[in-house]
C-alpha cells in the first residue's frame, strides 16, 4: 500500500457524521439512586421495575470494570454521563410516518435510509429508536394480527409486565458483568419481541438506532422471546453522528428460544469510530446472549462491525436444550485507531448440541482487533459438536490482529475443531486479478468481500447489500 | 505474607545459614529472587496464566531440601534410558557423581554441575545465569532463583558437534518427608555447534516431591539444538518448569516435550526468535490418567523478520485427568515475513477428563502467514471400521489408533530409545479395555499384510 493511499485513508472523514438539533429533555450528568428513580418515574414504571433497577445499581457499585480485554482506553467517568435524554412530547408520539418530525426523516435521508420507502417496499417493520425513546413503530397492527408483539421495552413493561418479569434478566442477570449491571440500572429503551407458540413472524423485524443528543450514553435493552416452534428474524443497524466526546454505549440483548424455536439476530454496526487520532468515537460495550432453552432450538448471531472506537462485544449462546444449535457469524472491520475485542461464547450444556463460529476480522491502519471466543462443553453435553473458524486479514504494517480462543472440553464424545489464520491479502491473488485487467482497488474489494462471503451469506438480503457497501466504504483507500 | 510463602522462605533461611563462602553476586541474585517471591506469592486461578491450574497442593506442601544423593544403583539402572551418553544425574536436586558419566567429554564441551561452576565462579555462569529467566517471569521462577545452587551447566564451543546425546537425569526418591528441589539448567550453544540434550525426570513410584526447574538455553548463530524432555515422574510428584530459549541468526531449536508422569505438571516454554532465519519447533505429547494434571504453555516471540515457528501438541486424557494447552505466537511490529503454525489435537478417553486449550495469536505485522488448528474429539470411526473389517476386534482397533495418534509426534523423534520408551509408556497407560496384549500381534499382522 502506498503512503499516499494510507494518508487518504487516514484523512477520510466519517460519512454519516452530523447532528440533528431536536430539543431533548436531558438529565444533567451524574448517576445515583435518584437518577434511576427519575428514569423509572419518567417511564411510568411499576414499583417492581424500580426495585429491579436499584438492585442492579447496588451490585454495579460493588463491581470493577473488566480489564482483561485487549483494549486501551482511558477510564470512563460514569458521573460525567447523562443517563436520560428523550425527545420532547413523549405523550403524542406519531402514529404514522406523516406525523414523524420532518427533521428525523431528514436524518434518515442523510443516512441513505429512506424509511418510508424501505418500510413499504421491503415490508419491514421499523421500530426506530431516536435517542432513547421509540418514536415510530410501524406495522404494529399487522404483527399483532399474527400474534407477534413488537414494541419498545418501556411499553412492554407497561403492557406485558408478566412476560417482562419472567424473562428480563433471565439470560443476562443484573450482575452478569460490569456493563450489564450498569445497563440494568439505567436502561432507557430498546425493543421487545414476543413470538407466541407456532408463529413464524411474517416479516423481518428491524430497529435503527441513532445516538443523538451530545454527552448521553445509550443503554438499550432488547428482549426477544420465541415460544415453542416460533421463528423470528431481527435486524439491528446503527449509525451515529460525529461528535467530540467519547460516548458510552452499553446495551444488553437477551434472546430466549424455547422448543424448536429459531431466532436469527443480525447486526450491522457503524457507530462513529472517532477521528484520525481516535478521538470522539463511540465506546461500545455490549452484552448479547441467547439462551436455547428448548430442545432443538436455534439461535443465530450475525454481525458486521465496522464502527466504534472501542468494541467490547461477545454475542453468546447457552445451549441448554437437547440438540439445540448456536451460530455466530461475524465480520469485524477496524481502521484508523479503532480497537475491537469481540468474539463469542458457546456453552454446550445439553446433549447433541451443535455450534458454528465463523469470524472474519479485517484490521487496517493503526487498528487493533482481537477475536476472543470460548467454547465450553460440559460433562453432560454428549455428542456436542463445534466448528470454529477465525481468520484475520491485515492491511498495513501498523495494525494488529489477535486471536484468543478458549476451548474447555469436558466430554469425551464432544468434537471440537478450531482453525485460525492470520495473513495479508495474497500477493498472488492480487497479481492474478491485476493480470486480468482488474484495478487494484476493485481487486482488493473483491478479495476482501470473498474473504467475508461466508458471513455475508448469512445476512438477510437487505443487510447483505448494505454490509458489502459499508465494507467497501470503510476500507476505502486502506488497501492497495 | 501468607503462611505458605513464609514456610518456603523459612526453608530458605535455614539453607542460607548453612552455606559456605560463595561469590557475592550469587547471594545478591538469590535475595532478589526471594524478595520477588515474597511479593508475588503463589499464583492463584484468578491470574490468567494460571486460570486452569491450581497450585495449592504445592503451596501447602511441607517440602524440605534433600541433604544427600543416595540412590540404589540397581533402581537407577532400571529407570535410566539405555543410552550411551554424557550424563549428569541429580537425586532430589543433589548432584550424584556416581550415577553420572563425565568421562570422554569431547573437546569444546563443558558439562558440569552448577554447584561446581558456582564454587569456581566459572565464566559460564556469572553473566548468563538469570539473563533469560528473570525473577519477574513467575513466582516459581523467583522461588527457583531464591534457592538456586544446583543444576547443570552445558557450554558448547563454536563449531562443536557432539555425537553422543547429553542426558540430564533427575531422580525423585520416596521418603518420609517430601522434598523439593530447584534445579537450574544453563545451556550455551556456540555458533554452528550441534547437540542433543535429553532431560529425563523419573523416580521411585511412591515419591511425592516437588521439582521447580528453570532452564535457560542460548543458541548462537547457526547452532542446532534438539531438546527432549521426558517426564516420567512418579504420579504424586509435582513438577513446575520454565524453559527460556534465545535464538540468534539461523539457529534452530527443536523441543520434544513428552509428558507421561507427574501428578501436577506445569511447563512454560518461551522462545525469543531474535535473528533472521531462526527457527523453533515445539513438539509435544502428553498422556494423563487418574487425577493427573498436565499444563503446557508455549510462547514464541517473533522478534526479528524472517523467523519461523512450528508447533504440534497432542494430548491423550483418560479417567479424571485434566490437560491444559496454551500456546501463543507473538509477532512484533517490525517482524515481517513470518511463518508460524500451531497445531493441537486432543483425544478424550473418558467423560470425566477435561482439556482446556487456548491457541493464541498476537500479530502486529501484516506480512505474516500464521495459522493454528486445534481439535478435540474421539478416534475416527471410519478408521475403527477399516481395522475391524480386517478382523481386528474393536477394542484392539481403538488401542492401535490411539497409539497411532501419539505416533504422529513420536515419528519425529530421532532417538529410537526415546521413541520406543514413550510408545511403550503410552501403550502401558492405555485402559485395560484396549486389549493390550493383542496390540503388538495386531500391529505385526498389519505390517505383514
Amino acid at each position: 500500500m502506498s503512503t499516499q493511499e494510507m494518508e487518504q485513508l487516514v484523512q477520510r472523514e466519517y460519512k454519516d457524521g452530523f447532528v440533528t438539533n431536536i430539543e431533548s429533555e436531558t438529565l444533567p450528568p451524574g448517576l445515583d439512586e435518584n437518577t434511576i428513580a427519575f428514569i423509572s418515574n419518567k417511564k411510568g414504571e411499576p414499583e417492581w421495575m424500580l426495585e429491579w433497577r436499584l438492585k442492579a445499581y447496588r451490585q454495579w457499585l460493588k463491581m470493577t470494570p473488566p480489564s482483561w480485554a485487549h483494549l486501551d482506553y482511558p477510564p470512563i467517568d460514569y458521573q460525567a454521563i447523562s443517563y436520560f435524554s428523550a425527545p420532547k412530547r413523549p405523550e403524542d408520539r406519531p402514529q404514522s410516518l406523516d406525523e414523524v418530525d420532518p427533521k428525523l426523516l431528514e436524518t434518515y435521508e442523510k443516512l441513505g435510509i429512506p424509511l418510508h420507502e424501505r418500510a413499504a417496499l421491503a415490508g419491514v417493520a421499523v421500530d426506530a429508536v431516536f435517542d432513547s425513546v421509540s418514536v415510530v413503530t410501524t406495522f404494529k397492527a399487522e404483527l399483532l394480527e399474527a400474534g407477534v408483539v413488537f414494541c419498545s421495552i418501556s411499553e412492554a413493561i407497561r403492557d406485558y409486565p408478566e412476560l417482562v418479569k419472567r424473562y428480563l434478566g433471565s439470560v443476562v442477570p443484573q450482575a452478569d458483568n460490569y456493563f450489564a449491571a450498569l445497563n440494568s440500572a439505567v436502561f432507557t429503551d430498546g425493543s421487545f419481541v414476543y413470538v407466541p407458540e407456532g408463529v413464524v413472524c411474517p416479516m423481518e423485524l428491524s430497529t435503527y438506532f441513532r445516538i443523538n443528543a451530545e454527552n448521553t450514553g445509550q443503554f438499550e435493552r432488547t428482549l426477544i422471546i420465541c415460544e415453542d416452534r416460533a421463528q423470528v428474524s431481527y435486524l439491528e443497524g446503527c449509525t451515529a453522528p460525529m461528535r467530540d466526546e467519547n460516548q458510552l454505549h452499553a446495551a444488553v440483548v437477551e434472546l430466549v428460544a424455547l422448543e424448536d424455536a429459531y431466532i436469527k439476530y443480525s447486526t450491522v454496526q457503524n457507530w462513529y469510530p472517532g477521528d484520525e487520532n481516535g478521538v470522539g468515537g463511540i465506546y461500545n460495550f455490549v452484552t448479547k446472549r441467547g439462551d436455547c432453552r428448548g430442545d432443538r432450538s436455534r439461535i443465530s448471531w450475525t454481525q458486521v462491525e465496522t464502527g466504534s472506537a472501542i468494541t467490547w462485544k461477545y454475542p453468546s449462546c447457552v445451549l441448554r436444550g437437547k440438540d439445540s444449535i448456536g451460530e455466530f457469524y461475524s465480520v469485524a472491520v477496524t481502521n484508523g485507531r479503532q480497537q475491537a475485542d469481540t468474539g463469542t461464547k458457546m456453552i454446550h450444556i445439553g446433549e447433541g448440541t451443535r455450534s458454528t463460529i465463523v469470524s472474519k476480522g479485517i484490521s487496517a491502519g493503526r487498528a487493533e482487533q482481537a477475536y476472543r471466543g470460548q467454547v465450553k462443553v460440559g460433562p453432560r453435553a454428549k455428542g456436542a459438536r463445534n466448528f470454529t473458524q477465525c481468520d484475520s486479514l491485515l492491511i498495513g504494517d501498523q495494525c494488529g490482529a489477535h486471536t484468543f480462543p478458549y476451548m474447555e472440553i469436558g466430554n469425551s464424545t464432544a468434537q471440537v475443531e478450531h482453525e485460525a489464520t492470520t495473513s495479508k491479502i495474497g500477493e498472488d491473488q492480487l497479481f492474478y486479478c491485476r493480470a486480468r485487467g482488474i484495478s487494484e482497488e476493485d481487486a482488493v474489494n473483491m478479495i476482501v468481500n470473498g474473504f467475508c462471503k461466508d458471513v455475508f451469506q448469512e445476512l438477510p438480503m437487505e443487510f447483505a447489500v448494505e454490509a458489502e457497501a459499508l465494507l467497501n466504504v470503510t476500507l476505502e483507500g486502506a488497501v492497495g | 505474607m501468607s503462611e505458605d510463602v513464609k514456610r518456603f522462605l523459612d526453608r530458605l533461611s535455614e539453607r542460607s545459614a548453612n552455606r559456605g563462602p560463595e561469590p557475592s553476586w550469587i547471594a545478591a541474585r538469590r535475595q532478589a529472587g526471594a524478595a520477588r517471591f515474597e511479593a508475588l506469592g503463589f499464583p492463584h486461578r484468578r491470574v490468567e496464566e494460571w486460570k486452569y491450574t491450581d497450585v495449592r497442593n504445592i503451596a501447602r506442601g511441607d517440602f524440605v531440601l534433600a541433604k544427600e544423593a543416595e540412590f540404589s544403583p540397581a533402581t537407577a539402572a532400571t529407570l535410566a534410558l539405555p543410552l550411551d551418553a554424557h550424563k549428569l544425574t541429580f537425586v532430589d536436586g543433589i548432584f550424584a557423581p556416581r550415577l553420572s558419566d563425565l568421562a570422554d567429554l569431547p573437546d569444546g564441551v563443558q558439562l558440569l554441575p552448577l554447584s561446581q561452576a558456582l564454587e569456581n565462579n566459572h565464566e559460564a555462569v556469572g553473566g548468563p545465569l538469570g539473563r533469560l529467566t528473570g525473577v519477574d517471569f513467575s513466582p516459581f521462577a523467583a522461588l527457583n532463583t531464591a534457592f538456586m545452587e544446583e543444576g547443570a551447566v552445558l557450554r558448547l564451543a563454536p563449531r562443536t558437534v557432539v555425537e553422543k546425546p547429553i542426558v540430564l537425569q533427575f531422580l525423585s526418591r520416596a521418603g518420609e518427608q517430601p522434598v523439593m528441589s530447584h534445579p537450574r539448567i544453563l545451556i550455551e550453544a556456540g555458533a554452528r555447534s550441534e547437540a542433543t540434550v535429553i532431560e529425563h525426570h523419573t523416580g521411585e513410584v511412591a515419591a511425592a516431591n516437588f521439582t521447580n526447574l528453570v532452564e535457560e538455553i542460548m543458541l548462537d548463530r547457526g547452532a542446532i539444538l534438539t531438546h527432549y524432555k521426558l517426564l516420567e515422574s512418579p504420579e504424586q510428584d509435582s513438577h513446575v518448569a520454565s524453559m527460556h530459549m534465545e535464538l540468534r541468526r539461523d539457529s534452530r531449536f527443536t523441543s520434544f516435550n513428552l509428558c507421561l508422569g507427574g501428578g501436577l505438571v506445569r511447563n512454560d516454554l518461551v522462545s525469543e526468535l531474535n535473528g533472521e532465519g531462526a527457527e523453533v519447533i515445539y513438539q509435544g505429547l502428553f498422556h494423563a490418567q487418574g487425577r493427573q494434571h498436565v499444563d503446557n504453555h508455549t510462547l514464541a516471540n517473533h522478534n526479528s523478520p524472517r523467523v519461523r515457528s512450528w508447533e504440534n501438541y497432542k494430548g491423550i486424557l483418560d479417567d479424571r485427568a485434566r490437560g491444559v494447552y496454551n500456546s501463543k505466537v507473538v509477532v512484533k511490529r517490525d517482524s515481517s515475513k513470518i511463518v508460524a503454525e500451531q497445531h493441537s489435537a486432543n483425544l478424550l478417553l473418558s467423560d470425566r477428563a477435561e482439556i482446556d486449550t487456548k491457541p493464541e495469536l498476537e500479530i502486529y505485522n501484516d506480512d505474516v502467514q500464521c495459522a493454528h488448528g486445534a481439535t478435540t474429539g474421539q478416534l475416527d470411526e471410519e478408521a475403527v471400521f477399516a481395522l475391524r473389517s480386517r478382523g481386528i476386534d474393536e477394542q484392539t482397533a481403538r488401542g492401535l489408533l490411539t497409539l497411532a495418534f501419539a505416533g504422529e509426534v513420536m515419528e519425529q523423534v530421532g532417538l529410537d530409545v526415546v521413541a520406543e520408551r514413550v510408545e511403550l509408556a503410552v501403550a502401558g497407560k492405555l485402559p485395560d479395555r484396549y486389549h493390550l496384549a493383542g496390540l503388538v500381534e495386531a500391529a505385526v499382522a498389519l505390517n505383514e499384510d
